[in-house]
């Protein structure tokens, strides 16, 4: 079902019965920011791992997300529901426009496109302070109630909603990946010439993928900011791009489950060295080096490898 | 007051200056990744943080060593441009043979460190470095006043790039190089020590990031976050310029300096993304930048 191997729909089970268990043993808001993350980075992942397209911009859609929904729930006193799917619809509006304009360009270059073009979006946001806060953020965001009727103030209530976004962006992806499209962008990735010359309009490929990415980014930052009940000019800045690709990388590029296990490892990490402060930048350097230069492939790229299975 | 275009002319003036001296940083940037990236074929998004280094290094030969600014002009970059022979052969050497992706990643991580090295000893506000006695003070030219360590700065820019770019286009050692980028193999069956050579243009692509930062040390606050802040906007002239010619990298970097600084002027708002702005018509109108070859 889903195109799953069977490894990965076992996979898909453990992963089910993980995250139902977890907010009863775990601190919930921890395993709904690593959800939000995860989908923020299974985005981030259409681009890095299967179109070979870096991107290090991603904030841009993932911060405007969550200024929108923040926005739309506060001030519009629109339902949560409303603010998420607005949010992926403003990412995604975005990255129609970014996408357009950096798919003109390859490798170094278009990472270096997404990179300037976020730091539009983010200069965006620090002067537009009636939107975004500014500085402040949008803070105090109250989830308000699911279509109007459920109340989400409860962290648990919350959390079932983030799960089912979760699930459904999950398995969204991994059909996005198995069908035909699939297979061409995956072609694209392989030998781009090659593409083109069996007829396949390559640039209309790599641009839907970065929508995917951007829409993606946007519902994780809307889900995101209505579970901390804050967007903050962080989520939109630079280095959250960095942080994403840097989950992609340490769980394994081009994998179905590396973005989850990435996003928990390094959100893990900024809980229990939020002590540490400006030292949690100088991990994540030496992580991304060490990645790089000995751990490639991540670690589900890694255990794939090993137990010679596509996880 | 004379009046230009509606504006009062100290104000355009002014504004022009300091476009022209954020074009010199955007200019002396640019010019060290191209050199860089033609040789290495790495983009190396470190050179920010290493632009904050060489300011920081001025401002600690300074501070610890009371070495002032005419020293750090050369002690600085050398030991920028020693470290990143360092971080050369250590790191980034092992990323030649992988997809051009590790390497931009591998220097992306390497800012990281660096940079939040620097916050925890220094705090993100950072240090203030006053500039040599001599260049204190401003020249009256009857339009406006300039202050003497920014035309120093402007002086000193225009001096590094023709001096890089001589070095490059009109030496043996820049046609070495050139032909190291066109085929690095032919040239090193020619006898020529081609890693070597890499190592030592890295090292002095980074020594002029070095430099720069000494330029902006008296000039703007030094902090940890000066070099990101600025790498940014480099990227975007880089995309503008393409990377295909030191002459390009040099007018490119200069001439968004002064569009900014006219922006300035006429629509304060746009002032900080009209360098954005001209780098999405660049990428409609001529995808491969203006001087650049098809990437």
């Amino acid at each position: 079902m889903f195109g799953f191997t069977r490894a990965q729909a076992i996979g898909f089970v453990v992963m089910l019965v993980v995250l139902i268990i977890a907010p009863f043993i775990a601190y919930p808001i921890f395993v709904m920011q690593v959800m939000c993350f995860a989908l923020f980075a299974m985005g981030a992942n259409l681009l890095m791992g299967y179109t070979g397209l870096l991107s290090l911009g991603q904030a841009a859609y993932f911060g405007m997300g969550g200024y929108i929904a923040g926005y739309s729930v506060q001030t519009l006193h629109l339902t949560p529901e409303v603010g998420i799917l607005l949010g992926g619809l403003v990412g995604g509006a975005i990255g129609v426009v970014f996408g357009w304009l950096s798919i003109r360009r390859q490798t170094i270059y278009f990472a270096m496109v997404t990179l300037a073009l976020a730091q539009l979006v983010e200069f965006f946001a620090v002067q537009d302070t009636s939107f975004t806060g500014g500085e402040n953020g949008i803070q105090n965001i109250h989830r308000g109630r699911l279509f109007g009727a459920l109340p989400l103030g409860h962290d648990l209530q919350m959390y079932w909603l983030v799960l089912a976004v979760f699930l459904i962006g999950f398995i969204f992806v991994h059909r996005v990946i198995h069908s035909p499209f699939g297979q061409v962008v995956k072609a694209i990735r392989e030998n781009e010439n090659r593409a083109i010359s069996l007829g396949y309009k390559v640039e209309q490929y790599k641009w839907i993928i970065f929508i995917l990415a951007a829409v993606l980014a946007g519902v994780a930052g809307a889900m995101k900011a209505l579970v901390m009940g804050i967007a903050t000019l962080s989520d939109v800045s630079n280095s959250t791009s960095g942080i994403v690709v840097l989950m992609v990388l340490v769980g394994g590029i081009g994998t179905v489950y590396g973005p989850l296990i990435g996003a928990a490892i390094i959100i893990a990490m900024q809980y229990y060295l939020a002590g540490f402060s400006d030292w949690v930048t100088v991990i994540q350097g030496v992580i991304f080096i060490a990645c790089v230069l000995a751990f490639r492939r991540g670690i589900i790229g890694e255990l794939g490898a090993k137990l010679k299975l596509s996880l | 007051m004379m009046m230009i275009l509606g504006k009062p002319a100290p104000l355009l003036f002014g504004q022009l200056l300091l476009g022209i001296i954020n074009g010199s940083f955007y200019a002396m940037l640019s010019l060290g990744l191209a050199i860089i990236f033609g040789l290495l074929n790495v983009i190396n998004f470190a050179h920010g943080a290493l632009f904050m280094v060489g300011a920081f290094v001025t401002w600690g030969l300074l501070h610890y060593l009371g070495i002032g600014f005419w020293p750090a002009l050369i002690v600085a970059p050398v030991m920028v441009g020693a470290f990143g022979l360092l971080i050369e052969r250590t790191l980034i050497r092992f990323t030649y043979k992988l997809d051009i992706l590790y390497g931009l990643l591998l220097t992306f991580g390497l800012a990281l460190v660096l940079e939040g090295i620097f916050t925890n000893a220094f705090g993100s506000s950072g240090v203030s470095y006053d500039g040599p006695n001599i260049l204190s003070g401003t020249l009256n030219l009857g339009f406006m006043y300039l202050p003497v360590y920014r035309a120093f700065v402007v002086f000193a820019a225009i001096v590094i790039c023709f001096g890089v770019w001589f070095t490059i286009e009109k030496t043996s050692l820049g046609a070495l190089l050139r032909a190291a980028t066109e085929n690095p193999a032919l040239v090193q069956s020619f006898g020529v020590n081609v890693p070597r050579l890499i190592s030592l243009t890295f090292a002095g692509g980074v020594a002029l990031a070095g430099l720069a930062g000494v330029l902006a040390a008296p000039l703007y606050s030094v902090n940890p976050g000066m070099g990101t802040s600025l790498i940014n906007t480099v990227f975007a002239v880089v995309v503008i310029g393409g990377m295909g010619s030191i002459g390009g990298a040099i007018l490119t970097g200069f001439g968004l300096g002064i569009i900014q600084g006219f922006t300035e002027v006429f629509y304060p708002a746009a002032s900080s993304v009209v360098v954005f702005a001209v780098m999405a018509v660049v990428l409609l109108a001529r995808p491969a930048g203006l001087f650049g070859r098809v990437a």
